[in-house]
């Protein structure tokens, strides 16, 4: 074996075994990677009332409701569990029913997530607004919001 | 292999690609500006927004590209000792972060008025952020040691560990709910952007790419001629 091709070894070798690490090591810390959490899945870790988490899914269709004191309520949803949200504070510009959210807060012991931070997530669709006006006339328009706010049928 | 080795035949490719990659980025270029911030409709959401686009996403296709040539070239320096591969690296490597910190910048600015947010550690933006670092600790290893040779082994394999971050990157869109949308362009089933923003899009991916090569090849070539004249120096002290 010359010296070459034993050095080709022993790179290919040692950045398999670092490939292996690396994913162990992301899937050891799977949960803490996550940006946010479905309404699904924190109706299943059931969080302590105070616990301060990320509560990711579209905004229900016919939920927004301004309160007093600039405070608006809304539901989250994943189409399959929903969780209700109020915010007080100015709400990002592409904040829309049926829009992808995520919003940094706690529930409180009324089981109502309250938001000190929401953030707009939107999908990778990119299009100019006649092509979505035309998909939507012609009932090919799939809504709405990123595919990973659904909960898996 | 080695028949690439030789810096003189290294010099006269360099010396035909370089205008050719120049010419290229000028007339992409200009027609990728263009069409992007001019002829192509606003999006159906974000509006004349989305026009960050256009320099965002082959800021970061590139980082990830650059950073790929880095860690090839990391690997044929360490087992080939192939002098110019060293020397390929060394170059990429500024450019590469710079390609970071524009897609970090202007990711930046477009998560603004679209998220709400200058910055949150997802597993995007912080695995770009990493990147970021792995060129900047690249360039301080590779230039730490009086020994260049030393250096030099010592940064490629710097960039080969590094590598491992370049599909976390790419995937981390998939893997791990992220506040950063997935892929648009490269994703089963066909692009998600209309053709209209897609054609000045994969322009400026053109144009960043011929970017790359001449300004490559420039540090190259002046790398190859600073060599030279160290030796002619040591050569004159000597004689």
């Amino acid at each position: 074996m010359t010296r070459k091709r034993r050095r080709l070894y022993v790179v290919a070798a040692s950045m398999l075994c670092l490939g292996v690490a690396t994913a162990l090591v992301l899937l050891a810390f799977q949960d803490s990677i996550v940006f946010f959490r479905s309404p699904s899945e924190i109706a299943d870790m059931k969080p302590a009332s105070g616990q301060r988490l990320r509560l990711g899914g579209l905004v229900e269709e016919k939920s927004v409701r301004k309160l007093a004191d600039s405070v608006t309520a809304f539901r989250v949803t994943d189409l399959n569990k929903t969780v209700e949200v109020t915010y007080r504070g100015i709400l990002p510009d592409l904040f829309r029913e049926g829009q992808g959210v995520v919003a940094d807060g706690r529930m409180n012991a009324d089981g109502v997530f309250v938001a000190s931070q929401v953030l707009a997530k939107h999908d990778e669709t990119y299009m100019p607004k006649e092509v979505a006006e035309a998909l939507k006339k012609s009932g090919r328009w799939q809504e709405t919001g990123p595919q990973k706010m659904k909960a898996k049928p | 292999m080695q028949r690439f080795a030789n810096p003189g035949k290294f010099l006269r490719l360099a010396a035909v690609v370089q205008p050719v990659a120049i010419t290229v980025l000028a007339m992409s270029l200009v027609l990728g500006l263009i069409l992007g911030l001019v002829v192509a409709p606003p999006d159906y959401q974000q509006g004349d927004t989305v026009r960050i686009m256009y320099v965002h996403v082959p800021a970061a296709w590139m980082a990830l590209f650059v950073y790929t040539v880095m860690a090839v070239a990391s690997a044929v320096t360490l087992i080939w000792r192939h002098p110019l591969a060293e020397i390929a690296a060394r170059a990429s490597a500024p450019i590469g972060a710079c390609f970071t910190f524009v897609a970090l910048a202007t990711g930046s600015l477009w998560g603004k008025p679209m998220w709400g947010t200058w910055w949150v550690w997802d597993a995007r933006l912080t695995s770009v952020l990493v990147l970021f670092f792995l060129y900047v600790g690249y360039i301080a290893l590779a230039n730490a040691f009086d020994d260049e040779e030393r250096g030099g082994r010592a940064a490629s394999i710097l960039a080969l560990v590094g590598f491992v971050n370049v599909p976390i990157i790419k995937f981390s869109v998939d893997w791990w709910n992220t506040l950063h949308q997935p892929a648009s362009v490269l994703k089963i089933g066909g692009p998600a952007i209309d053709a209209s923003m897609l054609w000045p899009l994969l322009l400026m991916a053109v144009a960043f790419k011929a970017f790359y090569v001449a300004v490559l090849i420039m540090r190259m070539r002046a790398e190859l001629a600073e060599r030279r004249l160290r030796v002619a120096t040591l050569a004159g002290a000597q004689g």
